[in-house]
């Protein structure tokens, strides 16, 4: 054959294998998250726990036969970043976008992705999330819209509480679930004995539980990150608070009772996901994270984990790699964790991206988180 | 009234511990026109060496000596050697720039070869309280106040009484003269630079059981620091215990009082104002040279 | 200068010029987000040139007036004022709010402008964040709008990388005769002999506050720039690190020289994206670089060049001179 007609053959053969270079090798899954900056520890964990996932599922042969190919790119805890990362990653075409972990972060890349026609499976609780009509995104935890009424709930009805001191970090997080509690007050008829926000980082919680105090409420809502979780029940001990402390995943997480110590007692919550939860699958997920990076995970482990077998689970129902069916396909959709073992307990996913699963009510008693009650799924 | 008390005494208690950072601050100012940003990182840093020494194996006590000793080899002599020396004949402005990228190389590399979570850290003061005038004050936070002094009166001590302390003096207010009468300028500087990392090692274990072990809980100690520093007079060591004192003071009552949205604004607003009718600090002696 | 030497400038200044038209073309979304994120940043760094290398005065607010112009736009385009408005507004404002905060710090202390600027960021940071009925709080503003120039949408990342480069070429100019006129000569005095300057008649207070006012107004013309480049902003950028990173650029671009701001901006920008293949380890290798590029040189990267060339001409001046020399002993 005469040279130029062999380059053409070898030219159009290279053309022709990277049209099937997208149906074979190995998917790839961008994930963009806070790894420097406040929100390192969020960011840390959810990437450790897609990287376990990823290790686990590619040592069994990936899903349908593919390798699971993950890049992590860090938002630095800033929106603006995180857009420029998400912006990136999109640039390159993944199958799906993980991430970000912060509200704030997805509230600005949300469009850009739902733009690009790409699911973006992501860690914000933040309730106004899934209420913008974004047909791409989905949760790994309840929102705050979830949650919150749950944690009211409980303060009317079990604690009989009138008055609730609310306690907050200021920040997307802390100010989501604030607004959304006081709505929910509001429809009890619960008054808003005082109203404190606080730093992140902060250290010194002496002024705010003095203020407590001074409200004199019936129960006391506490909603900060984990660290200022325990110093400020460290505080309320010192200070002789002893009325109800309630809060929610954060206030009774196993890093809280390290931290706090014996402070911790008598702290409830309501937790969606917790390593301490009397589920066979999560204990043995926490084994597994706590080998590999020697630490025991916070939630935040759980969701990266669960968002790579959402992924696993999603693309074996539809049968094929597709990203353009993706997102309808999850719509809807029921994992069984007996099916899928890697979803850890039985989830069901709205058409906002909303999830329905079990949740806990939960209590510190002698350093250890117990199960007060197991609040079922809903359907 | 027992709010306020309670107020007043938690105030003194955060203040003690910025107090203490604020000490090594001023007197790497002091004495070798340093402004280290890295200050709060630096006190940061041992607890995590300390940490890492005993994940090898080591008991408690022999991990705080090895730690007080790597803090003087990295934090004094190395960062005297690779940063402070090659700088300082250019001004003071580059190298605070150059302390800037050092506490976020520090941060970073505490969040990367360590952990970005918190980790608690064994005390050598025990855990409980004690009632001061009807209100429980930590037993952690009067020895964080005992070191506190204790730095603040040795150090004025050896400055202002002994041989060494004047000769030290002298480096700060005149390099070239002091080397002209035969003052060892570069053991002085040195000497300096290793008070400070032994300072900020004692600091680091009283204060990180308070704080927790966390790559991040350097920003904020930084800052205040400096804040207090300048409040309580920059060149005067003594200065640093009252503005450290009246900063944790100032920012307790700030919260309770005018609003907890808005406490940070407070200790800066008096700054501006100290700045503005008494530029020297409170307990600060006029400045004799050109700051 | 020869005229060779100034040709050869020119040519490289206008090849430069091309590039940055002609070359992103080509590039993907995210690179020209990245290159418009340099043009901004730099017209930030270019205001603070002029107060700190010029004027010789360390501003920590930088950061703050590139917030306070970008929530003057947010605020402004997404009530459907134009974007040149909203540029007006944020000028006016940061010149107004610079000039108030440096009155009263130059007639007390050298160093006051810096403690009072430190404040001023940690202030506005708080209002930024705790008013959230002007600023959206926390939640910040969203959706917020590209402007049209001249008719034409930019809404697409190339037109408004072009809007981008467009304010940095204008803003360029303008320094650039800032620098030049009488008033720029004044500065320059200022930096380098304030008591000189003052034995001469120059109001060095005056000089100095001007400076300040107009590197915080160019700040505010960076931040209505950036609100449109990322359509959504928050408090958090505008933190002290914002305002300590422009310090950084402007340093290690080399204080005081008038190209020093784009360079410092260029590495505070590019390096990260460079280094972000190592992970976790990006920040170290950054902050290892920019200590290891001030231990090398401490005026900034222009500096090393303006040492060079510097020493270049020394060397040619006195080989000229040993040359001359026997001719001019001759003729005594």
């Amino acid at each position: 054959m005469k040279p130029a007609n062999l380059a053409a053959v070898f030219f159009a053969a290279i053309l022709a294998s990277t049209a099937f270079a997208q149906s074979s090798g190995p998917i790839k899954l961008a994930d963009v998250a806070e790894l420097s900056g406040g929100g390192a520890t969020v960011g840390n964990n959810w990437k450790n726990g897609i990287d376990l996932a990823v290790e686990e599922i590619n040592a069994k042969g990936g899903i349908l036969g593919r390798k699971i190919e993950v890049t992590h790119a860090d938002s630095q805890s800033n929106p603006g970043v995180a857009r420029a990362q998400v912006q990136k990653a999109l640039d390159s075409e993944p199958y799906v976008l993980l991430g970000p972990g912060y509200s704030g972060s997805v509230k600005v890349t949300a469009p850009l992705v739902a733009e690009a026609g790409i699911t973006q499976i992501m860690g914000g609780e933040a309730a106004e999330l899934t209420q913008a009509g974004n047909k791409f995104l989905f949760r790994t935890s309840f929102g705050q819209q979830s949650s919150m009424p749950k944690v009211a709930k409980y303060l009317n009805d079990e604690v009989k509480a009138k008055s609730v001191a609310v306690v907050w970090v200021n920040n997307d997080f802390g100010r989501g679930g604030r607004d959304v509690i006081t709505k929910e007050f509001g429809g009890y008829g619960i008054k808003v004995a005082a109203d404190i926000s606080t730093e992140a980082g902060q250290a010194d919680f002496a002024a705010d539980v003095s203020k407590i105090k001074a409200a004199n409420p019936d129960a006391v809502f506490i909603y900060l990150n984990e660290e200022e979780s325990a110093r400020i029940l460290k505080e309320l001990k010192r200070q002789g608070v002893m009325v109800p402390l309630v809060g929610e995943t954060t206030l009774v997480g196993q890093k809280v009772i390290e931290l706090a110590g014996d402070a911790a007692n008598g702290a409830r919550g309501h937790v969606g996901l917790t390593t301490d939860a009397p589920v066979e699958l999560i204990k043995q997920f926490r084994g597994k994270f706590a080998k590999k990076y020697n630490y025991v995970p916070d939630h935040n482990g759980i969701k990266g984990y669960l968002a790579i077998y959402m992924i696993k689970a999603t693309t074996e129902k539809m049968g094929k790699v597709d990203p353009k069916a993706f997102a309808d396909t999850l719509h809807g959709l029921t994992i069984k964790a007996a099916d899928e073992p890697g979803i850890l307990m039985d989830v069901t996913f709205d058409q906002n991206g909303d999830i329905d699963r079990q949740g806990f009510l939960v209590e510190v008693i002698e350093g250890k988180q117990v199960v007060k009650q197991v609040l079922p799924k809903l359907h | 009234m027992s709010n306020l008390l309670d107020l007043l005494i938690a105030g003194l208690a955060t203040g003690a511990i910025y107090a203490i950072v604020a000490v090594g601050f001023t007197l790497l100012w002091q004495t070798s026109q340093t402004i280290n940003f890295a200050q709060g990182e630096f006190v940061m840093l041992p607890a995590f060496l300390m940490l890492a020494v005993m994940h090898a194996g080591a008991p408690f006590w022999l991990a705080i000596i090895v730690g007080i000793l790597l803090a003087m080899l990295l934090l004094g002599l190395g960062f005297k050697m690779l940063l402070v020396d090659p700088m300082l004949r250019h001004g003071v402005l580059p190298l605070a720039i150059a302390t800037m990228a050092l506490a976020i190389g520090i941060k970073e590399a505490v969040k990367q070869f360590f952990s970005a979570e918190a980790s608690p850290f064994p005390s050598i003061v025990p855990a409980g309280d004690v009632s001061i005038l009807g209100r429980a004050v930590s037993l952690q936070s009067l020895g964080v106040l005992a070191l506190a002094i204790l730095a603040v009166v040795g150090l004025t001590a050896l400055l202002n009484r002994t041989s060494i302390g004047h000769q030290m003096q002298a480096v700060a207010q005149n390099p070239t003269v002091a080397r002209i009468i035969g003052v060892p300028v570069e053991r002085m500087i040195l000497l300096t630079f290793l008070i400070n990392a032994f300072l900020v090692a004692l600091a680091s274990l009283l204060i990180t059981p308070i704080y927790l072990a966390k790559f991040s809980s350097g920003e904020v100690l930084g800052q205040a620091a400096f804040i207090a520093a300048i409040v309580g007079g920059f060149n005067q060591v003594r200065g640093a215990i009252v503005g450290g004192l009246l900063i944790g003071v100032v920012d307790n009552l700030a919260a309770a009082y005018i609003s907890t949205q808005y406490r940070a604004a407070v200790p800066m607003i008096l700054l501006v104002a100290v700045i503005l009718f008494r530029p020297q600090g409170l307990l600060g002696r006029p400045e004799e040279r050109t700051v | 200068m020869t005229a060779t030497a100034k040709y050869l400038r020119v040519a490289f200044g206008v090849a430069v010029v091309l590039v940055l038209i002609l070359m992103p073309v080509t590039f993907n979304r995210y690179g020209l987000f990245i290159l418009s994120q340099w043009a901004v940043m730099t017209i930030a760094a270019m205001g603070l040139n002029l107060t700190l290398g010029y004027a010789g005065q360390v501003s920590l607010a930088q950061g703050a007036f590139v917030g306070i112009g970008a929530y003057a736009a947010a605020i402004l385009t997404t009530q459907g004022f134009p974007l040149i408005a909203a540029v007006a507004v944020a000028i006016v404002l940061c010149f107004a709010v610079g000039w108030l905060l440096g009155y009263p710090a130059l007639r007390v202390q050298h160093h006051y402008l810096a403690f009072v600027t430190l404040a001023f960021s940690t202030l506005a940071f708080l209002v930024f964040r705790n008013e959230s009925w002007l600023t959206g709080g926390i939640y910040g503003i969203s959706n917020i709008p590209r402007p049209h120039i001249f008719g034409l949408a930019t809404s697409k990342p190339l037109p408004f990388y072009y809007v981008s480069l467009g304010a940095l070429a204008i803003v360029t100019v303008a320094v650039w005769w800032l620098i030049r006129s009488p008033w720029g000569r004044a500065f320059m005095a200022l930096r380098e002999n304030p008591v000189r300057a003052l034995s001469l008649g120059v109001d060095t207070r005056r000089y100095t506050l001007m400076a300040f006012a107009i590197g915080s107004a160019l700040g505010g013309v960076a931040g209505a720039l950036y609100a449109p480049l990322t359509q959504y902003i928050d408090p958090v950028p505008f933190n002290l690190s914002l305002s300590l990173d422009l310090l950084m650029m402007v340093i290690v671009g080399g204080s005081g020289f008038f190209f020093g701001p784009f360079l410092g901006a260029m590495i505070a920008v590019l390096l990260p994206e460079w280094l972000r293949f190592t992970q976790g380890y990006y920040l170290m290798l950054y902050a290892i670089a920019v200590i290891l590029l001030l231990i090398w040189s401490p005026t900034g990267i222009l500096g090393i060049l303006d040492g060079y060339l510097t020493q270049r001409r020394t060397k040619a001046a006195s080989a000229l001179r040993a040359v001359a020399k026997p001719k001019l002993e001759v003729a005594r």
